[in-house]
C-alpha cells in the first residue's frame, strides 16, 4: 500500500480552481517530484497535503488513515513536515533553537515545570541541543551552530529549515523548491542533501525547478499544469510524455 | 549566551538586596515598591507581547479585577484576604480563557480590540457599582494577613515585593528558555512553520494570555493592599496604555527591559508632577520620542549597539 | 411607545453618524498603512474645540467651521511626517504607542491652552426642535446626518471614480504594486491622515451644538469609531458607515432601555459579541495566508 494517497483533491479560491481533480499516489521510500509552470498548483499541493489550507474536495490518505481537513499540528503528529518557498525561519530565535523547535513534538511542553526550570526537562533540553546541532552539522550548517538566524545567508537558512524539518524525526517530508535562488554550487550540495535525506529512509516530496536536480533524483514525477495532473510516472516517461513536452518541458529540452 | 542571561538574575537580587540600606528616606521606598510591582505586572504582559506577538489593551482590566476582589470580599463578605486574592485570580483566568480563544483565532488589530473592549466594560462597571465598589472615589481595602502575622509596614512590603520580584524574573528566564517559550517565541517569528512543526498555536496564545492576566490580577491584588485603598483609575484604559508602554519602551521581548521600563514609567510621572499641567504633553511627547528613535525598546537596543561595539 | 422609540433612534443615529465619520478616518489610515490610530477621537475634540474657540474670538461662524477643519488635519499630517513615515513596518505594538503619545499630545496642549471647562457651540440652524410622531429631532440632528450623507457619497466618488483615489484604493490592496505602477505610497499616507483627521474635526464639529465638547471628550469617541470601524469589518468603508450607525442606535437603544449608567460600554460589549462570532466583523472579507 502507498504512504501517501491523494485522490480527486481540490481546492478553490473564490473563482479560481488552484487545483483540480488531482489523484496520486507515493510509496514509503522513493523520492517523489511535483513539476509544473509557475502557478501550476505546486505550493497549494503542499499547502492542501501538509494541512495549512482545506482541500474543497476530494481525499488524502497516509497510511490508509484519512488526513484530509486536518490540522498542521495534527499532521505533524502524524509524521508529515515540510520546508517553505517563501522562508518562514523564525528571525527573532537563534539558528540552533529554530531546529529545536521542530522537535517540539518530542517534548515535555508542561508550563509550569519549564518555570521551575526542574532538571528533567533541562537535562532533556540539553539532548536535544546536542541532537539539534548534530541535525545542523548533517545539513551542513556547522559554522552556524551558535549563530543568530537573522545574520545568516539564505542559502544557509533554506537548508536551517531542512533540519527544523527533520527534527520532526518525520515520515515524509516535503521540500519546497529547496534551491531556488541557490547559485549552482549550493545547487549541488542541496541535490546530494536531499539524497542523504532520502537515504535516512524518509519519503521526499520535493517541488523543484532545477530540472537536472529533479531528474537526478526522483523515482517518479508529478506535472502540473493549470491545477491539472498532467502526467505522472518516472523521469523517463515523463520527458518522453508529448503533452508535457508541449506545455512544460519543450521550452527547456 | 544563556549564562550571561542569568547573570543578570543576580545583578537584579543585589540591587534589590542593597536599595533600601541606599534610599534615603519613606517616599523613595515607596517608589521602589511600586516599580517592584510594575515590573512583575510587566514581566508577565512581556512574555505576551514581547515574546509571542500578541497585543493586549486591556490588562489593566485583569489587574482591577484582582485589585477589587482585594477590597470588596474582605469588606462585603467578610473572606479572608487570600482566599479573596486566589478568587480574583481565578475569575480573571476564567475570563481570559473564555474571551481567548475565539479572539487568538485573529491578528494583531482585532485583537487589540477585543481586548480593550473587555478592559473598558470592567473599568465601567467598577465606576458603576458604587454599593460594591464606592465608584470613582474608590474604596479602602483591609490589611493582608496571614497566619496571625500582618504585613503593615512598608519594609515588610518590600521584601515580599523583592522576592516575588526576583523569582518572577527567574521564572520568566527559565521559561524562555524552554519548550513552551520556545513555541510562544517561534509562533511570533513564524506562525505557519510553528503549525507546521505541531505547535498547536491558539493553545498556546490561549495559555500565555491567561497567565499573564492572572500574574496581573494578582499583582492587582497585591497592589490593593499594599496601597490600602483601590480607585477604578487602577482598571481604567490609561493605565493599560501605560502597562504596554512600559513593555515597549524598556524592550520587546527582553527580560531586563521589562524591569527598565517599569522602572522608568513609574519614574516619570513623578518626575513630571514638576511641570505643572504640561504632564500629559511631556509624556505623550517621550512615548513617540521614544518609539521612533528606539521601536525597539532601549534594552535591545542598547544590547545591539554594544553587541556591535565589541 | 412609539415615540420613544423613535426618540432613541434619532438621537441614536446623529450619534452613530459621528461614530462613522470617526471610523472612516480610521479606515482610511488603516488602508493606506495598516496603522490604528488612536489619535482619532483627538480629531474629532479638535473640531469641535477649535470651533469653539475661533467663534469666540469673532470669525463669522463658517469660517471657524472651516478653519477647525483645517488645522485639525494639518496636524493629522504633521504626526504622519514626524510619527509615522519614519518608522514605517514597525510592529503594531509600536505604531500603536505612537499614535496614543500624539493623542495625549493632542489632549495635553488643549488642556493647557484652552482649559479643562466645557463648551458649547450655537446651533446651525436654531434648536427649535422639529416633531416627528410625538418624538422631536434637533435641527441640528439633520445636519450631523445631511453632512454625513454627503461626505459618504463625495468618499465613494472619489474612491470610484477619480484617479487621486483610486490610487489609494490600489495603495491598500497591495502596496508593493502600487508603488511599482508609480503610485506615491507616501503621498497616499499624506492624504490619508490628512483626509481622516478633517473627517474627524468635521464630525467634532456637527456634533458639539448638541453634546457639548471639552479637552477629554476624544477618547471615547474615538474608541467607539474603533468599534464601529471593527464592527463593519476593518478597513471596508461602507463597513465602517454601517458600523458607526449601528453602534450610535444600539448605544442610544441600551441606555434608553437597559441601563444609561452602562451606555459608554455597551459598544464595547457588542464588539465582544461580534467578534466572538463574526470574526471579521460584520463585512470583513476572509483572507488566506500566502506561504
Amino acid at each position: 500500500m502507498a504512504l501517501l494517497d491523494v485522490s480527486n483533491l481540490s481546492i478553490h479560491f473564490g473563482g479560481v480552481k488552484a487545483v483540480q481533480e488531482v489523484t496520486f499516489s507515493i510509496d514509503a521510500g522513493i523520492v517523489y517530484s511535483v513539476i509544473g509552470p509557475n502557478g501550476a498548483g505546486k505550493t497549494t499541493l503542499f499547502n492542501l497535503i501538509t494541512g495549512v489550507y482545506k482541500p474543497t474536495s476530494g481525499e488524502i490518505h497516509l497510511d490508509g488513515e484519512s488526513i484530509a481537513g486536518k490540522s498542521p499540528d495534527e499532521l505533524a503528529r502524524r509524521g508529515v513536515a515540510r520546508t517553505f518557498q517563501n522562508l518562514q525561519i523564525c528571525m527573532n530565535m537563534s539558528a540552533i533553537e529554530n531546529v529545536m523547535v521542530g522537535a517540539h513534538l518530542r517534548l515535555d511542553r508542561n508550563l509550569l515545570k519549564a518555570a521551575l526550570r526542574l532538571p528533567s526537562l533541562t537535562r532533556r533540553d540539553a539532548e536535544l541541543r546536542d541532537e539539534a546541532a548534530e541535525l545542523m552539522r548533517f545539513v551542513g550548517l556547522e559554522k552556524y551552530i551558535e549563530a543568530r538566524a537573522d545574520s545568516m545567508p539564505y542559502g544557509a537558512l533554506k537548508r536551517l529549515e531542512i533540519a527544523r524539518a527533520l527534527a520532526m524525526k518525520p515520515r515524509l517530508i516535503f521540500l519546497d523548491e529547496p534551491a531556488a535562488g541557490l547559485n549552482p554550487k549550493e545547487t549541488i550540495e542541496v541535490d546530494h542533501l536531499v539524497r542523504k535525506v532520502a537515504d535516512s529512509g524518509i519519503t521526499v516530496v520535493l517541488v523543484e525547478h532545477d530540472m537536472k536536480m529533479v531528474m537526478n533524483l526522483s523515482d517518479r514525477i508529478l506535472v502540473l499544469d493549470y491545477g491539472k495532473k498532467l502526467a505522472e510516472g518516472t523521469g523517463e516517461e515523463v520527458r518522453k510524455n508529448p503533452d508535457v513536452i508541449a506545455a512544460y518541458l519543450g521550452a527547456h529540452a | 549566551m544563556q549564562k550571561r542571561a542569568y547573570f543578570g538574575l543576580y545583578v537584579v537580587i543585589a540591587v534589590l538586596i542593597v536599595l533600601p540600606f541606599v534610599l534615603p528616606n519613606s517616599f523613595y521606598l515607596d517608589v521602589a515598591i511600586r516599580m517592584a510591582i510594575n515590573a512583575v505586572i510587566v514581566l508577565g504582559l512581556n512574555l505576551l507581547i514581547g515574546f509571542a506577538g500578541q497585543i493586549s489593551l486591556g490588562h489593566a482590566g485583569f489587574l482591577g479585577i484582582g485589585a477589587y476582589a482585594s477590597a470588596v470580599l474582605p469588606t462585603h463578605f467578610g473572606w479572608h484576604p487570600l482566599l479573596a486574592m486566589i478568587a480574583g485570580a481565578v475569575v480573571t483566568g476564567v475570563l481570559a480563557a473564555l474571551v481567548a480563544r475565539p479572539i487568538f483565532k485573529l491578528k494583531g488589530n482585532y485583537l487589540a480590540m477585543a481586548t480593550l473592549g473587555l478592559g473598558i466594560i470592567l473599568s465601567i462597571a467598577v465606576r458603576n457599582e458604587a454599593q460594591w465598589t464606592g465608584g470613582p472615589d474608590g474604596m479602602p481595602v483591609p490589611a493582608f494577613g496571614l497566619f496571625g502575622f500582618e504585613l503593615s509596614s512598608d519594609k515588610q512590603w518590600y521584601w515580599v515585593i523583592a522576592v516575588l520580584l526576583s523569582v518572577s524574573v527567574w521564572a520568566s528566564l527559565n521559561l524562555i528558555d524552554s519548550p513552551f517559550g520556545r513555541a510562544l517565541r517561534a509562533l511570533h517569528g513564524s506562525e505557519v512553520a510553528s503549525r507546521v512543526v505541531g505547535v498547536d498555536v491558539v493553545r498556546y496564545k490561549v495559555a500565555i494570555f491567561v497567565m499573564s492576566a492572572v500574574f496581573a490580577s494578582l499583582m492587582g491584588s497585591i497592589t490593593a493592599h499594599y496601597v490600602g485603598f483601590v480607585t477604578p483609575n487602577l482598571a481604567d484604559f490609561f493605565h493599560s496604555i501605560e502597562l504596554v508602554t512600559m513593555v515597549v519602551i524598556g524592550g520587546m521581548a527582553s527580560v531586563y527591559g521589562s524591569l527598565i521600563g517599569a522602572v522608568l514609567l513609574t519614574a516619570l510621572p513623578q518626575a513630571l508632577a514638576t511641570f505643572e499641567g504640561w504632564e500629559t504633553v511631556a509624556f505623550g511627547g517621550i512615548l513617540m520620542v521614544c518609539m521612533i528613535f528606539l521601536p525597539k525598546g532601549l534594552v535591545p537596543t542598547l544590547a545591539s549597539k554594544l553587541g556591535k561595539g565589541e | 411607545m412609539l415615540a420613544q422609540l423613535l426618540q432613541f433612534l434619532f438621537s441614536g443615529v446623529t450619534v452613530g453618524a459621528t461614530y462613522a465619520l470617526a471610523a472612516l478616518g480610521f479606515t482610511l489610515i488603516y488602508n493606506a498603512s495598516n496603522v490604528i490610530n488612536f489619535a482619532q477621537g483627538e480629531f474629532i475634540m479638535l473640531g469641535g474645540m477649535l470651533a469653539v474657540f475661533f467663534a469666540q474670538s469673532g470669525l463669522p461662524l463658517p469660517a471657524a467651521l472651516l478653519l477647525a477643519i483645517l488645522v485639525p488635519a494639518v496636524v493629522g499630517v504633521v504626526i504622519e511626517k514626524l510619527a509615522i513615515e519614519p518608522v514605517k513596518g514597525a510592529e503594531t505594538v509600536t505604531l500603536i504607542i505612537i499614535t496614543i503619545g500624539a493623542s495625549l499630545v493632542i489632549r495635553g496642549l488643549v488642556q493647557v491652552w484652552l482649559g479643562k471647562g466645557t463648551h458649547s457651540l450655537p446651533a446651525f440652524s436654531g434648536d427649535t426642535p422639529i416633531e416627528i410622531l410625538g418624538a422631536t429631532l434637533l435641527p441640528q440632528s439633520l445636519w450631523v446626518l445631511g453632512v454625513t450623507a454627503i461626505v459618504v457619497v463625495v468618499l465613494w466618488y472619489f474612491f470610484n471614480r477619480t484617479l487621486t483615489g483610486k490610487a489609494m484604493l490600489a495603495t491598500s490592496y497591495n502596496r508593493v504594486a502600487a508603488e511599482l505602477v508609480g503610485i506615491n505610497t507616501n503621498g497616499v499616507l499624506f492624504m490619508s491622515f490628512a483626509m481622516s483627521a478633517g473627517l474627524g474635526a468635521l464630525g467634532g464639529i456637527l456634533i458639539t451644538p448638541i453634546t457639548l465638547t471639552s479637552y477629554d471628550v476624544g477618547i471615547m469617541l474615538g474608541l467607539k469609531g474603533f468599534v464601529a470601524a471593527v464592527l463593519g469589518g476593518l478597513g471596508n468603508g461602507l463597513g465602517a458607515v454601517v458600523g458607526g450607525l449601528l453602534v450610535g442606535i444600539l448605544e442610544a437603544m441600551g441606555a434608553g432601555y437597559l441601563s444609561s449608567a452602562y451606555k459608554d460600554a455597551i459598544p464595547f460589549v457588542l464588539i465582544l459579541f461580534i467578534l466572538f462570532f463574526m470574526p471579521r466583523g460584520l463585512f470583513g472579507a476572509k483572507v488566506t495566508d500566502r506561504v
